[in-house]
C-alpha cells in the first residue's frame, strides 16, 4: 500500500482512539452509579424523610431542597441575564459603559464557585439579614450562572441576521418591535439551551450553597424562602464524608438522582435545540 | 408635475469619508425614477438617505435637505417610524421573516396598528397579495412558511408586505439582482404596474432594466450625481461625455 495512505490510516485511527477516551469516563460514572446505586433508589428512598442520622429512610427533602433552588435561580436569574442579553446585542453600543460590563461578564465566569459560597455568605445571608435560606442560596447561584446565561443569550441574538432587524425599521417598526416580534423568537432555541445550561450547573454545584442555604440534616421541607433546605449536591459531600458508616448503596443511590436530574434536564435542552433548528432555514 | 421628493444639496459622510457630494434631484410622482451607475458610486447610499434607513449606522453625517411632499425629512421632531411607513423600502435579497406567508404581509400593518380588527387585516393581506400578482399562487396556503416559496415569490412577498403598511413611495434596492431573468421581468411587470399608485425609486446597475422600466434616469459616479434626465434621453443623448462612456460600456 502507498505509504501516505497507510499514515493517513494510522492518523485517523490515534485520532479515532482521542475521540473514543472522551466517551470512556462517561460510561464509566454512569455505569459505576447506575449499577452500584440502583438497588437504593425505590419509591421510599424518592419520597420519604431521612431516618436513623441519614443511614436509612429516604431523600425527599434534598431532592425538593434542589428543585426549590434550581427554581429560584431560574426565576432570578432569567430576567437579569436575557434582558442584560437584549440589551448588549441590540441596543448597547461600544462604549467605554459596556465595556465594562463585558469584562465583568468575563471575570463574574472565572470566578472559582467556592467564592461565590462566601460572596452570598457576606452579601445575602449576614449583610441583608436573609439568613441561611433559599432565597439567599438561590440569588447566590443566580449571580454564579448569570455569565453562562447572558454570553449564550447574546450569541443567539447575534445569530440572528441583520437584515430582519433593517427591514422592520424601514416598515416603520421600532427597534424593540424587531426585537420583540422577529429576533427574539428567533434566538429563543439558543437562549433556552443557555439558561438550561446555566440551571443544570446551578442544581449541581455545591460551594455556592454551603454557606448560603444547604442544611446538614433536616428532615422535614421548606414552608417559606426563608428556611434552609437540604439539597442533592451538599447531600452527597455530607453522606459520604461526614457520616461514617454511611451504607455504600445510599451514597451512589443519592449520585444517581442527582445525575438523573441533571440529564435530564440536559435532554431536554438538546430535544428543544434540534425541534427548534429543524423549523429554522436561514 | 410636481416632485413626491426634492434633494437640495444633499452630501453624506462614513466618518471622515465623504459618500455623496452635494446631490440634488427631484423624484416625480407616481414615476419610475431609476439610479443607475458601478458598484460603490453612493446609490444605495442615496437611496437609503430617502427614508433615513442610514440613521441607524453609527458615526454617520448628513448635510442638505430631503423634501418629502415639501416637508424636511431631516428637520427636527419629525417622526421616523411614519416616514418609513410613508416611504417604503425592497432590499436587494428576498427576505421574508421565517414566518406564515400571512404573518408576513401582515407584520407592518400589525406593529403599526393600522387594522382594526382581523377581517381588516385579512382584507389588507388579500388585498396587498393581489396587488403583486400573488394572491392566486398563495391563497390556499397563507399558513405555509413564506420560506418555502421560491425567490421570485419571496421578493413579490416582501413587495406586498410593503405595499400592506400603503405608503408613498418605494425604494428599491436592486431588487432583481438574486433573482433570475424570467423573474426579473415579472418583477419588472410588476413595477410598471404600481406606478400607477406609488412613487418608485429603484438602484440598479443593470442598465437595460434600467431602460426598460424607468421613466427618469439618474447616473451616479464616485459619490456625485452625473446627470439625471428622462430615461430616454439619457440613454439615447446623454449630455455627458462620462454618462455615454458608462452607457455604452467604455466605463465602470
Amino acid at each position: 500500500m502507498n505509504r501516505r495512505y497507510l499514515v493517513q490510516r494510522v492518523g485517523f485511527a490515534l485520532l479515532g482512539l482521542a475521540a473514543l477516551l472522551v466517551v470512556v469516563p462517561i460510561l464509566l460514572v454512569v455505569g459505576t452509579i447506575i449499577a452500584r446505586g440502583a438497588a437504593a433508589v425505590n419509591w421510599e428512598f424518592l419520597t420519604a424523610m431521612p431516618r436513623d442520622g441519614m443511614k436509612a429512610g429516604g431523600i425527599l427533602p434534598a431532592i425538593v431542597g434542589t428543585l426549590l433552588l434550581t427554581l429560584g435561580t431560574a426565576l432570578a436569574a432569567i430576567p437579569v441575564g436575557v434582558g442584560g442579553a437584549i440589551y448588549l446585542a441590540e441596543y448597547a453600543r461600544d462604549t467605554w459603559l459596556t465595556r465594562l460590563i463585558r469584562l465583568a461578564i468575563i471575570n463574574l465566569a472565572g470566578i472559582p464557585s467556592v467564592v461565590y459560597g462566601l460572596f452570598g455568605l457576606g452579601l445575602f445571608v449576614l449583610f441583608l439579614q436573609f439568613g441561611t435560606s433559599i432565597l439567599a442560596g438561590s440569588l447566590t447561584l443566580a449571580i454564579m450562572t448569570l455569565p453562562v446565561i447572558i454570553s449564550t443569550a447574546e450569541e443567539a441574538l447575534r445569530a440572528v441576521p441583520t437584515e430582519f432587524r433593517t427591514v422592520i425599521l424601514s416598515l416603520g417598526g421600532t427597534r424593540w418591535q424587531a426585537v420583540r416580534y422577529v429576533v427574539l423568537p428567533q434566538a429563543m432555541p439558543g437562549i433556552i439551551t443557555g439558561v438550561i445550561l446555566g440551571l443544570l450547573r446551578a442544581a449541581g454545584e455545591t460551594a455556592p450553597i454551603l454557606f448560603t442555604v444547604a442544611a446538614f440534616y433536616l428532615p422535614r421541607l421548606p414552608r417559606s424562602p426563608f428556611d434552609p433546605t437540604m439539597a442533592l449536591p451538599y447531600h452527597l459531600y455530607v453522606i459520604s464524608t461526614q457520616v461514617p458508616g454511611m451504607p455504600e448503596e445510599i451514597k451512589y443511590g443519592t449520585a444517581l438522582v442527582l445525575l438523573a436530574l441533571v440529564l435530564s434536564m440536559n435532554v431536554v435542552a438538546t430535544l428543544i435545540r434540534s425541534y427548534y433548528r429543524r423549523r429554522r432555514e436561514w | 408635475m410636481r416632485p413626491k421628493i426634492r434633494v437640495d444639496h444633499l452630501s453624506f459622510y462614513y466618518g471622515d469619508k465623504q459618500a455623496l457630494f452635494d446631490i440634488s434631484m427631484e423624484i416625480r410622482e407616481r414615476q419610475i425614477t431609476a439610479l443607475i451607475g458601478p458598484s460603490g458610486c453612493g446609490k444605495s447610499t442615496f437611496l437609503r438617505c430617502l427614508n433615513r434607513m442610514n440613521d441607524t449606522i453609527p458615526g454617520t453625517r448628513l448635510e442638505g435637505r430631503v423634501l418629502l411632499d415639501g416637508q424636511d425629512v431631516y428637520a427636527p421632531g419629525t417622526d421616523v417610524v411614519d416616514l418609513r411607513r410613508r416611504v417604503g423600502m425592497v432590499f436587494q435579497r428576498p427576505n421574508p421573516f421565517p414566518q406564515s406567508i400571512f404573518d408576513n404581509v401582515a407584520f407592518g400593518p400589525r406593529v403599526l396598528g393600522l387594522c382594526r380588527g382581523r377581517d381588516e387585516l385579512e382584507e389588507v393581506v388579500e388585498r396587498s397579495l393581489r396587488d403583486v400578482r400573488l394572491w392566486d399562487e398563495v391563497k390556499d396556503n397563507l399558513k405555509q412558511d413564506a420560506l418555502s416559496l421560491s425567490l421570485g415569490q419571496q421578493q413579490r412577498l416582501c413587495i406586498a408586505r410593503v405595499i400592506a403598511v400603503q405608503p408613498e413611495v418605494i425604494l428599491m434596492d436592486e431588487p432583481c439582482s438574486a433573482l433570475d431573468p424570467i423573474v426579473t421581468l415579472g418583477i419588472e411587470e410588476l413595477m410598471k404596474r404600481l406606478r400607477e399608485q406609488y412613487t418608485i425609486v429603484i438602484v440598479t446597475h443593470n442598465m437595460q432594466q434600467a431602460a426598460r422600466v424607468s421613466d427618469w434616469t439618474g447616473f451616479f459616479w464616485l459619490g456625485r450625481l452625473v446627470e439625471m434626465g428622462p430615461t430616454g434621453d439619457v440613454f439615447t443623448r446623454p449630455q455627458q461625455k462620462l454618462t455615454e462612456d458608462y452607457i455604452t460600456g467604455r466605463a465602470g
